[in-house]
């Protein structure tokens, strides 16, 4: 196996597109090496980004946030500006693993692992994170929702690294929150997981919704009708309700060693109005 | 000389060391990193071990080709069934470390290789060729007893029934214990309880996983250094194993990781030993997580019926148990200690307790910290717990009102002795928790249990060092900081500070066999060995200074860490210290030492009590364990705190069980859960701190009255968990663990029925 760390991007996508063989971007690792030393994937070529230092900071953009590819969760959380703005997306990529975890993890990796657990992507699919890609071809951006395809397969074609994620500027009146269920209180994968990010107007009507919902099916679903359910309402019981009916409809689980298909989608709504209520007590301080 | 063990309640009331709570001399070492585990070690020369196992969970080996994994450049030795003779003594042990005609559960080893580097080795691994013709299997304890399960082994006829089949079947054994007439009881009760429960395997989850260092010379003198509980017990299996005299085998044993039971046997050990004869090199084996979950010693899972019957003020009339527990591949589940440890806690005229022993297609089972007891108890104390709501007791009343005390008939056999379970509730009557509101959606969870505690082989000495310090030799590894501890009744006995003695775990050709650390042991027996080679010493000490003052031996008494006359009478000389006496011991006849073997037999049984507060969340049935007090008799707590380090692993290990831990099998026969993602144990951010009361009734076996304390602090914590969380989530649940999928679906069974 080759290890390469470039630093600049160009460099490391012209190494990536050169390998004939098995090739992996290396951020934090901390899914990647867990990968390799459990015999899943074998690689012949490794390129760690975290010398690209284009890609290590958060800055300040029309705004909103762009967070570069090689930034650490735990990164993320010191950035009081950041966290004022979207808390949501911060306390998800905060909930990665542990204090340990987050010093090396990111949230793009979190996202490029295409995990149909991971914990930041519903937050970010909440937030309506845009992921700038850079490869051969040039330069793309898609909404994160369409990064997974697949369980651990995402849409990055051959060369492609993610620069970064844009969070966008969000109106007066807005709060975001992320939840996840988990049987213990952390170093656990969710059993479901589910984020919100919505907007008031001047009356405390819900103008703008978003709810990404994770771990019930083979990617991180956006859930238009649990979105469309809050809407129009001021997040009342009425409307928690059928928050919480259109995200269970939506789940489509499996059962396995970590729960049972009614469970999951269950537990989908509960933790939607949870979520709900925390966005809306944030969206109207 | 006599050694007693008695209790001396003089001697007892008046200790200067025991009960106090010096630093561990461990301690520097293992927080700095410099502490030696088993995969510390390396040898000039070592190649790296990797072991070839079954992704069958039931399959005939109908030939294993290595030759190519031999020619591959690096591979220095390639082992399989062919390398290790038949040994009809140790059959399960042998068959279990290297398959033989069949593999019988996934994971299972049926080659290993020893190559220069570890990639290498893997890639060996890969050019191993082996047939299976894989069969049928089953992994549930259940379906294992019907009449058309696959059956693992043609060789076992139950045994303990009569008459004995004539067919095979999964079931090993049968036992039985009880006394009394349980149908004539039962007619006498005014309310009977009768339910079916289950538990799910768990694994010990030591942190460090199996890892080890063989040696084999050209003559045959072999080595090897492992983590383990008992290094002698491995040396005596391994030479078996491999047809090496014992007195050419040592082993030292590593500082260990944990091991709660799991480490008292061997896995990798063998293979080891027979990779380096064959490869005449050091060969090194350390297990990754998935193949200690796969491969080494889980516990069993069990399936139960509990009956009780009652009558209205709150007596027991009769209990009825049927445990059937399935113990892996290979017989020796700790069916017998279900059943006998089951409704020890009562006094009962009436009582039956049945079990039985289950081979299923899953990894041999081990032991784990009072084996057989903590599921067991968990069906009778949940049905404890229902009987005493029914009739509108309290649940620590009605336990007081049936409970074991001096003198009482025991529920397997014999009169109990002294003992503290009664000291126990009433501690547990008085402690603040149990007086202390609970808000909704809370509950509160008592249950008692017992465990016999063991003695056994010992053997230690202890050396008086010129310089006034001293050593200790001892044969059981410490798991629980009994290096600690035998320092401190070294250093009782002998009258000096703490910190002029040391203690060492020495191997296996300094000293007698030693049985090795478990069955709440090694304070016990060991330390008793460690107090006799005290009073040997002082003995010998008292000698020589008689020889200085020219009196007879008799004349002198020891006190305090001094040589004294014994009287007036005796003569007028001064004093003389342990490091005086020792300073000159050349002149006087050379070194001084203390020596004791023995098969120590008074251990003291113990009893335990628990109190659990929890809450469950009724929309999603997760458990939140809010409070948490265990109870426990100690006898006499030497370090307090490694008494009280016991009794909250023990409780925590226990709410593990209670609530995530389980082996999940999907329906290929493979766990789907080799890793602690999945494989759920408590992290700390789920625990409250858990509170201790160390009650201290004295073990009349015992000078200081010490009962061993390792293993009673996780009977009780199943069945009281289990309680709590019933009673907060307003429905009984019967099946652990209790994962929120099952506490959820519960309460809305429960909610549906009502509706
Ligand atoms: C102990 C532990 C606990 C964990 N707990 C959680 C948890 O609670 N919740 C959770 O969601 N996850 C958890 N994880 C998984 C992991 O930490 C996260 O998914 C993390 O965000 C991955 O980020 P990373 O930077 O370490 O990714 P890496 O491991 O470096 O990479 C992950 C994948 O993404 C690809 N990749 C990374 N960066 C890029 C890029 N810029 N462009 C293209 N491809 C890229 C890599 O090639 C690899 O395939 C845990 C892991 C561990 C070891």
């Amino acid at each position: 196996m080759r290890y390469e760390a470039p630093d600049t991007i160009d460099a490391a996508i012209a190494i990536l597109a050169a390998e004939d063989g098995i090739a992996r971007v290396l951020a934090g690792g901390t899914d990647l090496l867990v990968q390799i030393r459990s015999d899943m994937i074998e690689p012949d070529l490794v390129v760690d980004i975290k010398n690209i230092n284009s890609m290590r900071s958060i800055t300040p953009e029309n705004g909103g946030y762009r967070i570069g590819g090689a930034v650490s969760c735990a990164e993320m959380g010191e950035h009081a500006d950041l966290c004022a703005q979207w808390p949501g997306v911060v306390e998800a990529a905060e909930l990665i693993g542990s204090t340990q975890v987050q010093g090396r993890a990111t949230m793009t990796g979190n996202l490029c692992n295409c995990g149909p657990a991971a914990d930041s992507v519903p937050a970010m699919v909440a937030a309506e994170a845009i992921a700038t890609i850079v490869g051969p071809n040039g330069r793309r951006d898609i909404p994160v929702e369409d990064m997974p395809v697949a369980p651990g397969k995402s849409s990055l074609t051959k060369g492609e690294i993610v620069e970064s994620v844009f969070l966008p500027a969000r109106p007066e009146r807005s709060g975001d929150a992320y939840l996840r269920f988990i049987p213990r209180t952390e170093m656990d994968i969710a059993v479901v997981g589910v984020g919100i990010s919505l907007t008031l107007d001047g009356h405390g009507t819900c103008t703008h919704a978003r709810v990404g919902l994770g771990a019930v099916a083979a990617t991180v679903l956006l859930v238009d009708d649990a979105a469309k359910a809050l809407i129009g309402t001021r997040v009342d019981d009425a409307a928690l309700d059928k928050l919480a009916a259109a995200t269970s409809a939506a789940c489509k689980p499996i059962n396995d060693k970590r729960g049972t298909i009614e469970f999951r989608t269950k537990v989908a709504g509960v933790l939607a109005q949870r979520v709900a209520k925390i966005a809306l007590d944030r969206a109207g301080k | 000389m006599t050694h007693s063990s008695d209790f001396n309640a003089e001697k007892a009331s008046n200790l200067k060391v025991i009960g106090t709570r010096p630093a561990r001399p461990d301690g520097v070492d293992k927080v700095t990193g410099r502490a030696r585990f088993g995969a510390d070690m390396n040898l000039p020369g070592q190649l790296v071990g990797r072991i070839l196992r079954s992704p069958h969970p039931h399959a005939i080996i109908k030939s294993i080709d290595t030759s190519a994994a031999e020619a591959l450049d690096g591979v220095k030795a390639v082992v399989t069934r062919d390398d290790f003779a038949e040994n009809p003594d140790n059959h399960a042990v042998l068959c279990n470390v290297m398959a033989r005609e069949k593999a019988l559960y996934e994971g299972h080893t049926v080659a290993a290789v020893a190559a220069s580097t570890a990639t290498i080795a893997r890639k060996a691994l890969k050019l191993i060729n082996v047939d299976y013709e894989p069969l049928p299997h089953v992994t549930d304890v259940d379906a294992a007893m019907q009449p058309d399960a696959p059956v693992l082994h043609d060789t076992i006829f139950t045994s303990g029934v009569d008459p004995v089949p004539t067919i095979p079947s999964n079931i090993v054994a049968r036992c039985e214990f009880g006394h009394g007439d349980v149908e004539a009881g039962f007619a006498k009760a005014d309310i009977i309880v009768e339910r079916e429960l289950k538990t799910a395997a768990t694994h010990q989850g030591y942190i460090e996983p199996h890892a080890c260092v063989a040696s084999v010379s050209t003559d045959g003198m072999s080595e090897l250094w492992c983590c383990t509980q008992g290094h002698f017990d491995d040396r005596k299996i391994c030479a078996a194993l491999l047809g090496i005299d014992v007195s050419r085998l040592r082993v030292t044993a590593s500082e260990i990781g944990g091991g709660f039971g799991g480490k008292t046997t061997v896995f990798i050990e063998p293979v080891a030993l027979a990779l380096s004869r064959k490869a005449g090199r050091p060969v090194k084996i350390v297990m990754s997580r998935e193949e200690v979950f796969k491969a080494s010693g889980p516990t069993a899972s069990t399936s139960m019926r509990v009956k009780i019957g009652v009558t209205n003020d709150g007596r027991m009339t009769a209990c009825d148990g049927e445990f059937r527990l399935q113990g892996g591949a290979f017989e020796g589940s700790p069916f017998d200690s279900a059943a006998m440890t089951a409704f020890a806690c009562y006094d009962l005229e009436n009582v039956k307790s049945v079990a039985f022993d289950v081979v299923v297609n899953r990894p041999k089972g081990a032991a784990y910290r009072a084996p057989g007891a903590p599921m067991s108890v968990y069906g009778v104390e949940s049905v404890v717990d229902e009987v005493a709501l029914k009739i509108g007791m309290d649940p620590i009343e009605f336990r007081l009102k049936n409970a074991v005390r001096d003198g009482s008939q025991s529920s397997y056999g014999p009169k109990f002795g002294p003992n503290g379970l009664v000291e126990t509730l009433e501690a547990a009557k008085a402690h603040p928790q149990y007086k202390t509101p609970l808000g909704p959606n809370q509950g509160r969870g008592i249950a008692s249990g017992f465990w016999f505690n063991y003695g056994g082989e010992t053997c230690s000495n202890l050396n008086i060092n010129a310089d006034g310090t001293v050593t200790l030799a001892v044969g059981t590894p410490d798991i629980g900081g009994s290096r600690a501890s035998m320092c401190m009744m070294a250093a009782e006995e002998l009258g000096i500070p703490y910190d002029s003695v040391r203690a060492t775990v020495v191997d296996t050709g300094a000293l007698g066999f030693n049985e090795g650390s478990y069955g709440s042991r090694v304070t016990y027996a060991s330390g008793l060995a460690i107090i006799n080679a005290a009073q040997q010493a002082i003995t010998e000490m008292c000698k020589r200074a008689s020889m200085m003052w020219d009196i007879p031996a008799d004349a002198v008494t020891w006190e305090d860490g001094y040589a004294k006359p014994s009287g007036a009478n005796a003569g007028e000389f001064e004093p003389m210290s342990l490091a005086e006496i020792a300073a000159i011991a050349a002149n006087t006849g050379g070194p001084i030492a203390g020596h004791r073997e023995h098969n120590a037999d008074s251990a003291g049984i113990s009893f335990g009590t628990h109190i659990v507060d929890t809450e469950v969340d009724p929309e999603t049935g997760r458990v939140d364990v809010l409070r948490y007090t265990v109870i426990q008799d100690a006898g006499k707590a030497i370090h307090p705190d490694y008494v009280e380090g016991q009794f909250q692993g023990g409780a925590v290990q226990g709410i593990g069980w209670a609530l995530n831990e389980e082996y999940i099998y999907g329906d290929d026969g493979k766990l789907q859960n080799a890793g602690f993602l999945d494989y759920r144990v408590p992290v700390a951010s789920d625990l409250p701190m858990i509170d201790t009361v160390i009650v201290e009734v004295p073990n009349p076996g015992h000078p200081y009255g010490v009962r061993g304390v390792g293993e009673t602090g996780i009977v009780p914590p199943l069945a009281a968990v289990a309680n709590s969380v019933s009673a907060a989530a307003g429905v009984r649940l019967s099946e652990l663990p209790m994962s929120p999928p099952r506490v959820l679906k519960a309460m809305d069974d429960a909610k549906q029925a009502a509706e």
